[in-house]
Order: C-alpha cells, then structure tokens, then sequence
C-alpha cells in the first residue's frame, strides 16, 4: 500500500504525477524534451538507457513500462532481455553499449563514472552531448525510480497494463493529457 | 576537468552543465524552484536541509554546500554550521519532525525500497502530514538526480565553504530560474 493515499486506479508513477501536479510539470518537461526531443540517440535507444538503470534500481513498474516502450519502438523484446543480463551482448551499436555502460554507473553514483569509460565511449563516436544525455537520463531515472519505490506506489501484476501504458508512451511522450489517466478507470 | 567540453570551464558544478545545455537547464532550474520554493507546508530552510542532507550521502561537494549555504541563509545561520550536517545536525536545531523526515530522506537517497511503513508512521507521530512525506521524498529523488548529474560528468567545486556564501544567498532569496523558461508549456 502506498505511504500516501494515492487513487487506486493510478498505480506507480501516474498517481504521483496527478497528486503533485505543481511538481510534476517540471519532470514532465524534461522527460518529454530528454526522452523525446530531437537528438541523434533515437527514442527507443533512450529508452534503453531509462530501462537498464531502473531495472538495476529493482524498480518493478519503472523497468516494466520502459521496457515496453523500447520493445515497442524496437518492434522485438530480444534487445532488452539480453541488455539486462549482458550489455556487450546485446544488439545494440558498440556506441549505445558504451553509453549504456556509463548508465549503469551513474545508477550506482556519479562518482562512480570512470574516465576510462567516458573515453571509450568517445572511441566509439559518441559526443558529447550524446554523454551529458546520457548521464541526465540515467539520473533522472534514479529520481524516478526512488520517487515510485519511496512512495510505496502499487506495480501491477499484469503485464497487459504495462503494454498499454507503454503504447501511451510511444503514441503521446511524457506530456500531461488534457484528461490525465480517465481511460484507465475503464480498465479497472 | 569535466568529462565533456563545456563551453565555460570556470562555470563550477550544475551552473557549467546549465550554459552546456540551455533545452534541459529551464525544466531543471523549474523543478529545483518548485521544490525548494514553491508552495509546500515544510520551509524552503527545512527543504534546503533535506536537499544538503541528501547531497552529502552522496558525497556530492558542490550540491552539499550549496544548497548547506542556501539553507544557512534562509535559516539566518553562520556557514560555519555546513559541517554540522555531516555530524548529522548536532547543532542546528532540528524539530523532531524534521528529523523524522531526514530518516526518510535518508533511506531514500539508498534505495526507494528502504523507505519503511515504520519510518513513514514515525514522521506522522511527529506530525508530518501526506503533503510533507511526499514532499521528503520527491525532494531527495531529485537530489540523487541533481548529485548524478553533477558528479557524473566530473564538474569541479569549489572547495572552501566561504566561496558558496554568495550563491547560498542567491538561490535562497533569488531563486534558481535563470533561464527563460517557455511559459506555454506550463500549465495553468
């Protein structure tokens, strides 16, 4: 149960989001701009970055829900099942496993990210802003990912609702919608 | 040295990713403003405390003091009490609810998962309502963001506590929009 009466129909991080919407805006903001805006990481490699860093976090809704947004931009679910137990062996450029690579130790802390991995990660073609995103990514989803798991919020069982709220991520971003989450009532 | 070529070195901390990347810096420096001075029922001095509290479990030299001198100035007290948060507020007076919401913040900057039932009923025993609780833990996310950020592309800090006197006072009496921010994103 969450640590905060939070509407039952609006699990993990949808209830948070409506009950401070003050707040949320901003994160809202910079998901939509760091996820979605124009860069030369594609939206599903973005994705990924969100993905191994709330699966290492142990956030279960987190890591279910981007995991569906990527499978979906990938059009396969085969990248994010390897990239969770392997990076090096998952499909994906020696450029993205580079990034990925420094994702992960940003999840454990900034502090942690090596020069020699930043350096390998310019061998491989990355820039520098393509760096700095991914470091801000891979923060964000520490913010996330405690924000959900310190608030106790409620993870769904049933992987139906993360397809469908991975769908809503692919088809609308991180914007707010004018009718907040109504048509998840319906499921419920 | 950064990790990345900043277009101003002399910039310390968050300020040199700010100038590096304009598009992410407007909803960074809103989400910081909404949390430690927008409408809560905790001070922007108890936040500010929260948010150095937090900075320095991570050991994050640039967020800890600054947002230490920000609290010191909103506070009214002398910089020389910045290392009294690493003795875990010895001298600062800390109200027994506050406290109790630096337990939780405390639990939150390890893992979202390490926030208890029993940590969260012993900051309602003190009197902390939902509003707060939310809050403790939305503001000690973000700062295992801002920490990330900061430390993991290897921006320098200044390293003597007199040198954040100046930036305390401004984040705490100026705020800390810089930027213009684009007003129709935000939500009436």
């Amino acid at each position: 149960m969450p640590h905060i009466p939070l509407p039952e129909h609006l699990p993990g991080i949808t209830g948070l989001l409506e009950y401070s919407r003050v707040t949320a805006e901003p994160i809202r903001q910079l998901t939509q701009f760091i996820l979605r805006g124009e860069n030369s990481l594609t939206p599903a490699e973005r994705e990924l970055i969100a993905t191994i860093v709330s699966h290492n976090n142990e956030c279960r809704f987190c890591t279910a829900a981007h995991t569906a947004a990527a499978d979906l931009l990938l059009g396969e679910t085969e990248t994010c099942e390897i990239m969770k137990q392997d990076i090096d062996a998952a499909p994906v450029s020696s450029k993205m496993k580079a990034l990925l690579k420094i994702a992960k130790q940003v999840q454990v802390s900034g502090k942690a990210v090596t020069a020699e991995s930043i350096a390998n990660a310019e061998a491989e073609g990355a820039t520098d802003v393509e760096i700095h995103d991914t470091v801000l990514i891979a923060g964000l989803f520490c913010l996330y990912n405690r924000y959900v798991d310190g608030m106790a919020t409620v993870a769904p069982a049933d992987p139906q609702f993360y397809t469908g709220l991975g769908q809503r991520l692919v088809d609308h971003g991180y914007n707010r919608l004018t009718n907040g989450y109504d048509h998840l009532k319906k499921q419920n | 040295m950064a990790h990345i070529a900043l277009p101003d070195e002399s910039l310390p901390g968050i300020v040199g990713l700010f100038n590096f990347r304009p598009e992410t810096a407007g909803p960074l420096q809103l989400l910081a403003e909404t949390l430690l001075r927008g409408e809560s029922p905790l001070t922007s001095g108890e936040r500010e405390l929260i948010a150095a509290h937090v900075s320095y479990l991570n050991n994050c030299h640039f967020c800890h003091t600054s947002h230490a001198s920000a609290a010191m100035a909103h506070l009214g007290c002398d910089l020389s009490l910045i290392d009294d948060i690493k003795q875990g507020f010895q001298v600062i007076e800390v109200s027994p609810k506050l406290r109790a919401l630096l337990n939780i913040a405390a639990k939150v900057q390890k893992s979202g998962k390490e926030v208890t039932d029993a940590d969260v009923a012993a900051a309602r025993a003190e009197g902390a309502a939902d509003k707060e609780i939310h809050d403790t833990v939305l503001i000690a996310a973000a700062f295992c963001m801002f920490n990330r950020y900061v430390d993991g592309l290897g921006t320098w800090a200044p390293q003597d506590n007199e040198a954040y006197r100046e930036m305390g006072q401004r984040m705490a009496f100026t705020g800390y929009v810089r930027y213009p921010i684009k007003q129709d994103a935000i939500e009436a």
